[in-house]
């Protein structure tokens, strides 16, 4: 490890690999600093991306590709089960093996990275970052950088350090359990995807097999709503009731923050990716492929500002992010708004609906317009999602 | 004031992302708050998926200092 560096990578997951890989790539002087002994360990994640998420950044390979997935079945409270047509494949993935890779593609661009190292704050002058101390080997240290990038994920320290708000609500913070289950009985191509009161109030359920008659069970419970009922305890629950036989491989806490992006992502000497920047699809709660994106666009965004020594280029970031997937997220959000108004009933009748419609027209879209017009009330909110 | 039940604790960062003071400190190994920026909001107790927090005796305990 040297006392300064270009660009300094602040956790070692996807987003972060991924903008440590596009720095490197474009030139820029890169060290990746990761809390954890081990690269891609704990996992904390239902693993699942599509396959034209990731083949941008990697191709898929059975090292770290658990299960194809061609099917989704979402299952209502009462129990109706509604199979949605959908175009393409799926992954559930390996992480362990899989964010390995994606650190190991920034190392060959000559990303240095170093584990066991734990920032405990940035250094500043008059506004601008300038480098993090970091703990490590029993000592703490101090180093330089021209631009640091924080994708230290939803415990994200690094954007508050420097002075910007990235807190997350409780109403937009997932209070998430998972276990990885053996001996259990699933479909092999088949993400299942439980909705209700009783599963997981302003969340979901689900069940992602992983191959051998193991899957990934899990469930995220709204932090708000989460307050009598913790998440880990929906998720016993369900397990005694629907997989009373599985030994549980794997059992992980984690939170998702299912947020708009943060306003600003960027700060002079700052960059803010992943889970730090909120940048997880806020309905869906996936920020695999979506941290990626942003790790891409940081990454050769701060090798720019540091080959042409212009700090004003930062806000380059801001804009793209913004320009693509920060628009769809926004619009994301007020969807999520929608879903939260529904209750139990009001699933069952979709589903019911649903379930009466030749296969062919059981489409994400059909569940949408029958979830409209099963619940008029909502038309005004819909009306206002797409007018606005 | 808060009791931590730190042998419950999986460090996985939900109560960091929720804290409004930013006083959770999480290393690769450790869970721990600076008591003395700690507001007892309580925010991290509801958001923990795995009640490793416990807010005990608060009134009574306010004025013990961490
Ligand atoms: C239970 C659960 C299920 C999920 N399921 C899915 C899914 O099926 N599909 C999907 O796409 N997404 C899923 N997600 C979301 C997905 O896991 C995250 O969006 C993704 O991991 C974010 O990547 P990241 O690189 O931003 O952060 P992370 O992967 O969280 O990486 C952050 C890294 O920073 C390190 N770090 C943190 N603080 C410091 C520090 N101070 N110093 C040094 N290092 C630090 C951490 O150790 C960690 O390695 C799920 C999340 C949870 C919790
Ligand atoms: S939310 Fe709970 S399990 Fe997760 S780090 Fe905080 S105390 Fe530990
Ligand atoms: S009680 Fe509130 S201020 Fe104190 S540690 Fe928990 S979330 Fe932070």
């Amino acid at each position: 490890m040297k006392d300064s560096y270009d660009v300094i990578v602040v956790g070692g997951g996807p987003a972060g690999s991924t903008a440590a890989r596009f720095a490197a790539m474009e030139g820029a002087d890169v060290l990746v600093l990761e809390k954890d002994r081990e690269i891609g360990v704990p996992v904390r994640c239902g693993e699942a991306v599509d396959h034209e998420g990731i083949i941008e950044f990697i191709q898929p390979d059975k090292k770290f590709v658990a299960a194809e997935i061609r099917n989704f079945k979402l299952v209502a409270p009462d129990g109706t089960v509604v199979k949605p047509n959908i175009e393409g494949v799926g992954y559930v993935l390996d992480r362990r093996v899989f964010d390995y890779e994606l650190a190991r593609l920034a190392a060959d661009q000559g990303a240095e990275i170093v584990t066991k190292a734990y920032v405990d704050g940035v250094t500043r002058t008059d506004g601008r970052v300038e480098g993090v101390s970091v703990q490590y080997k029993g000592e703490r240290i101090l180093l330089k950088s021209k631009i640091v990038i924080g994708a230290d994920g939803v415990e994200s320290r690094v954007g508050r350090w420097a002075g910007l708000n990235t807190t997350v609500s409780m109403h937009d913070m997932e209070s998430a359990a998972q276990v990885t289950a053996a001996n259990v009985d699933v479909e092999d191509d088949t993400c299942f995807f439980y909705f209700g009161e009783k599963y997981a109030p302003g969340g979901y359920l689900w069940v992602f097999p992983k191959g051998n008659r193991t899957a990934n069970i899990g469930l995220a419970v709204a932090a708000d709503q989460s307050r009598k009922k913790h998440a880990l305890k929906f998720l016993e629950e369900f397990m005694e009731t629907n997989y009373p036989d599985a030994s549980v491989l794997s059992k992980l806490a984690g939170g998702v923050p299912c947020a708009e992006t943060l306003e600003e992502v960027t700060m002079p000497g700052l960059m803010l990716v992943g889970d730090a920047a909120h940048q997880v699809n806020p309905v869906s709660g996936g920020g695999i492929i979506s941290g990626m994106i942003a790790g891409k666009m940081a990454g050769k965004v701060a090798a720019e500002v540091v080959k042409k020594d212009d700090m004003s280029l930062i806000r380059k970031y801001d804009q793209e992010w913004q320009k693509s997937l920060g628009i769809r997220h926004h619009r994301y959000y007020k969807i999520k708004k929608v879903i939260y108004k529904f209750r139990d009933s009001d699933l069952n009748s979709i589903a019911a609906a649903m379930s009466k419609l030749p296969e062919a027209q059981q489409t994400l879209g059909t569940l949408f317009k029958q979830a409209v017009m099963k619940h008029p009330a909502l038309i005004m909110d819909v009306m206002k999602l797409f007018f606005s | 004031m808060i009791k931590i039940h730190e042998d419950k604790c999986d460090l996985c960062g939900c109560c960091v992302g929720v804290c409004p003071e930013n006083c959770i400190d999480l290393t690769e190994s450790r869970i721990s708050i600076e008591h003395e920026l700690c507001t007892d909001c309580r925010k991290c107790e509801w958001a923990c998926p795995f009640e490793v927090f416990e807010f005990k005796n608060q009134k009574a305990t306010l004025k013990v200092p961490a």
